[in-house]
């Protein structure tokens, strides 16, 4: 029985044969394991520039009559800080972590289009410095982050903020299409020997159900931007009111798409607290079948619950009914996941690692997220909510109380493997503390003020509404959760730089990813892996389940050997794919100028179109790898 | 439960080489069809909207009434079934000659001696083909737009103005895409000639137009036949 | 095109017989291609000389039968066009998902915009 864990001498896996480290090399890379390195880094910024907006935000409204921003620079300011957030930091996060995770977790070296995955990558970030820049002019999109129309339209909207809205989010789709094609290739037909559905790691399950949503449901938002784009650039009458248009229109495509997007948010969390909680527990996660259906349920459901965003526009009684019941329907499959967390850790053996406080943590608030989403499931009780900071409270508890923690619980956890380094627990603690503190003192007062009739999206408000106390507090909860942010963040960068140095399996986990040196080498597997178990790594026999933390001290000795030395051809890198990217986010740049310009813009589109057509002939014509 | 710590199993070789893959398949083939599903709601959110709004501009042209407006100027139905039954046939034909290029690509036809047989087994004329009947759609397509602009439908003048064109215009702007592909496997071919070890790529090629094919057959019959 | 898929099931030493490779055998011959091109344009003539034929047009069964006629071609192009009949059981579930997705999200949008309605006496 040969083995494939390469092991490495002690002073880490990294550092023993020298990667390239260049520029170049970045922007050439076609290995998932640096793109996902890229979209962390680059989520993480993005998170920041999403945070800082929210914190100026607070601030305008830590009192009454704030003086801070006009209400122009507010509408830019939560339109942005809804975008960054959603589409710029935790959907990269996610990918970050399907880059990183899948090829290891199914036992394969790398994703099925490797090209493929580094132009989503390029294309999300050009799109994403697109729709993020104007900001700096006070030209950033101002319709909210899900850009109602008419008041989307020229009409209402008359400057160029919502076009870079509607430019920038077609190509950040064209990203997330890309990658969902690449994801579902990879999962159906890379998995190694053995490698059943049914073993599959949650975090890959879930994973695959999440692309599905995405395949499915972002062409709906494009349509839906593309009719937007459409009136506002050719003068057609998607949402021209006055030429018979339904005001409804938009507000149906937008959310048949944004209800699976709220799944596509949540879903990888949920994968990642299911990898964290039974390594931390010494026991396999509770249920694993139902976990896999539920997710599936979850997905599937999700398409048939979007009007429950709708219930103040007049839908009529059965519409609301049907609508009603499917979201309460959709409450559980996702209850019986919380429950599952839950007897996966009971009777464990618990240890509270960072990683592990931040999964509890999802578990915690998501429930609470999930308890005040019900509430809304009730068309006459949302009747009161919608509109008001109820709904802002709670999509902020499943959001930052679930994706986000669970995202952070995923990042102290697989940091040692990403980069052969620890995170410093002690810093960890005072992140997750600070987190938690003041995400519960930012969001919970919002269920009582949106109760006490405080809508949403207005920049400022007058005193004796009594809303004071309940903004002030969720002001402080802010700068609170700035701090942890800070704290988590500086523990990021040292930990990169100078951490304790991990071996392969410091936590003790199951499965294949835990096999590979810490970091692994750039072609994973020295030997594609025969799968037998869902556990790879933990003999069960007898019902016990063995467990082995490694150390760096125990692996000291061993090399690993290179690519060349095992005779594993790797795919080569190449600059095509950023080169396409930039080709494509330039000429949707060419529309920006079609009122000043028609020569202008068409000659912006035809050079970016040149550009993107000559790119994708090279990166089509060029093999993929060397011959062997 | 406490865990006693053994050395973690050491993980098995599989022994599988490079290129393997778990259903055996061609990752292309795979992705070609999660792009195709992809696309079903894109044609989806498009057919909707187009009958969402349907009978709903206050003025006309209609598709398939007639309209006079406040200046007396009648509007004939705009849509043209008998040329659009005509283009619906030639793309169904163009499917024909999709199939029968990849199966000449797939050298399926290897008894290359009756004059039917070479015919058949030409992978050149059946691109060919394919090429000239979907361009001979898309001539109908632009004969259709620019008669109905002449007529006074633009993509801006009503309601069933922006939704027929989106809708269609996108089918046409699908079409066309798929006709370059083509054209571009017919270089491949006369510049190096295409063997079985390039059925995969025709086959992907095939699945797109035949997609399109499909989304069309859709399309005539809710647009053009359906009142 | 250039062979520029990485792991793409072709002909390399090592790898496990393709688990499809009997049903690529079975292929449609010549006689089933030209057989189901006449179906389909028998159909599409049907299709269309209903659109003239007013007692069908005018009647409550044409948009059914207009529906399942463009279902079947539907069907038809692609179990054989596209090859689903013979191809592995995963090709098919990767297009009927989304379709039959595709198919009750636009339902459901026609009952919305009220271009569909059950009556429901009372209720509605």
């Amino acid at each position: 029985m040969a083995t494939s864990v390469a092991a490495h001498h002690h002073v880490g896996a990294a550092a023993q044969y020298q990667e390239e480290n260049g520029i170049w090399s970045w922007l050439t890379t076609v290995d998932h394991k640096r793109i996902g390195k890229l979209y962390l880094v680059s989520a993480l910024i993005f998170f920041i520039v999403g945070g800082l907006e929210a914190a100026v935000l607070r601030t305008q409204l830590i009192g009454p009559n704030g003086k801070l921003v006009s209400a122009e620079m507010f509408n830019q300011l939560f339109t942005m800080h809804g975008t960054t957030m959603i589409f710029l930091a935790v959907m990269p996060m996610s990918a970050a972590f399907f880059n990183f995770l899948i090829p290891l977790q199914i036992g394969a070296r790398d994703v099925a289009f490797p090209r493929l995955n580094a132009f989503s990558y390029w294309i999300y970030l050009f799109g994403g410095l697109l729709i993020t820049a104007p900001i700096f002019f006070g030209m950033a999109p101002n319709g909210g982050w899900f850009g109602y129309a008419p008041l989307s339209t020229r009409a209402f909207s008359p400057q160029h903020n919502m076009d870079f809205w509607v430019l920038g989010l077609q190509i950040l789709g064209i990203s997330s299409l890309a990658a969902a094609f690449n994801f579902i290739t990879t999962i159906i037909n890379l998995r190694a020997p053995g490698m059943t559905l049914m073993r599959m790691p949650i975090f890959t399950w879930m994973s695959f159900v999440v692309q599905f949503l995405v395949a499915l449901a972002f062409p709906v938002i494009t349509v839906a931007l593309i009719f937007l784009q459409f009136d506002r650039f050719f003068g057609t009458r998607f949402y021209d009111i006055a030429k018979g248009a339904d005001p409804l229109l938009w507000q149906h495509l937008f959310w048949v798409f944004g209800h699976p997007e709220v799944y596509i948010l949540i879903l990888p969390a949920f994968g990642l607290v299911s990898e964290v909680l039974p390594t931390f527990s010494r026991k396999p996660l509770f249920g694993y079948p139902v976990m896999v259906y539920s997710g599936i349920l979850i997905g599937f459901l999700g398409f048939g619950v979007w009007a429950h965003h709708m219930f103040s526009v007049g839908m009529g009684p059965i519409a609301d009914a049907i609508f009603s019941l499917t979201t309460m329907l959709i409450a559980i499959p996702t209850g019986v996941k919380i429950f599952n967390w839950l007897a996966t850790m009971w009777g464990g053996n618990l240890r509270f690692t960072v990683a592990m406080k931040f999964a509890i943590a999802l578990v915690a608030l998501f429930t609470c997220g999930g308890i005040s989403g019900v509430m809304h499931s009730s068309p006459p009780a949302d009747l009161q909510q919608t509109d008001t900071y109820f709904v802002v409270a709670h999509f902020h508890y499943v959001l930052f109380g679930g994706s986000i923690m669970g995202l952070f619980a995923g990042i102290y956890y697989y940091f040692p493997k990403i980069t052969g380094r620890f995170m410093s627990e002690k810093w960890g603690n005072w992140h997750f503390w600070l987190s938690v503190i003041g995400m519960n003192l930012t969001f919970f007062p919002m269920h009582l003020s949106g109760l006490y009739g405080m809508p949403r999206r207005i920049y400022t408000y007058d005193v004796g509404q009594g809303w004071e106390l309940f903004n002030k507090m969720s002001t402080i909860g802010t700068y609170i959760i700035m701090l942890g942010t800070l704290i988590g963040g500086i523990n990021l960068i040292r930990s990169w730089r100078s951490g304790k140095i991990a071996s392969s399996n410091p936590w003790g986990a199951a499965t294949l990813e835990w096999a590979m040196p810490s970091p692994p080498p750039e072609y994973n597997f020295a030997e594609i892996p025969l799968v037998k178990s869902r556990y790879p790594l933990w003999n069960m026999k007898e019902g016990q389940t063995l467990v082995h933390e490694t150390t760096s001290e125990e692996e000291g000795g061993i090399r690993i050997p290179s690519a060349k030395e095992l005779h594993i051809t790797l795919p080569n890198p190449t600059i095509w794919p950023l080169y396409c990217a930039a080709g494509i986010v330039w000429m949707f740049c060419g529309m920006l100028f079609m009122e000043t310009s028609t020569a202008t813009a068409l000659g912006v589109m035809m050079s970016g179109a040149a550009v993107w057509i000559g790119s994708l002939y090279k990166w089509l014509t060029t093999p993929l790898e060397d011959a062997h | 439960m406490t865990a006693p710590t053994i050395p973690a199993t050491k993980l098995e070789n599989s022994g599988v080489g490079h290129g393997y893959t778990t259903l055996g398949l061609d990752n292309r083939k795979v992705a070609i069809w999660t792009f195709i599903g992809s696309e079903c709601m894109l044609f989806m959110s498009l057919i909707s909207t187009y009958l969402i709004y349907k009978g709903k501009s206050p003025q006309g042209p209609y598709p398939h009434s007639a309209f006079t407006d406040a200046t007396g100027h009648v509007f004939k139905p705009i849509l043209n079934i008998p040329v659009t039954s005509f283009s619906t046939f030639v793309l169904l034909m163009s499917s024909l000659a999709m199939v029968l290029a990849l199966a000449a690509v797939q050298e399926r036809y290897k008894v290359r001696v009756g004059t039917w047989d070479k015919i058949l087994s030409s992978s050149k004329l059946w691109l060919w083909m394919t090429c000239l009947l979907g361009i001979t759609f898309l001539g109908c397509q632009a004969y259709e737009f620019t008669s109905f602009i002449h007529e006074g439908l633009t993509i801006r003048t009503n309601l069933f103005g922006s939704t027929f064109f989106t809708l269609t215009g996108f089918h046409g702007a699908h079409v066309t895409a798929g006709v370059i592909w083509l054209f571009t496997l017919l270089a491949i071919d006369y510049k190096r000639g295409l063997t079985p070890a390039d059925a995969t790529a025709v086959d992907i090629s095939a699945l797109y137009w035949h997609f399109v094919d499909v989304v069309w057959i859709v399309i005539f019959t809710l647009i053009y036949l359906i009142e | 095109m250039s062979n520029n898929d990485a792991y793409g099931a072709s002909a390399v030493s090592g790898v496990p017989a393709h688990a499809d490779e009997a049903h690529h055998d079975e292929h449609p011959t010549w006689s089933t291609y030209w057989k189901v091109a006449l179906v389909l344009t028998f159909i599409t003539a049907v299709e269309v000389s209903a659109y003239y034929i007013p007692v069908w047009s005018k009647s409550w069964i044409y948009v059914p039968s207009m529906l399942a006629m463009s279902a079947v071609k539907f069907a038809i192009v692609g179990a054989y066009y596209m090859h689903l009949k013979y191809d592995h059981k995963v090709f098919r579930t990767l297009f009927t998902g989304p379709l039959l997705l595709a198919g009750l999200t636009l339902i459901g949008l026609m009952f919305l915009f009220a271009k569909l309605a059950i009556k429901l006496g009372a209720l509605s």
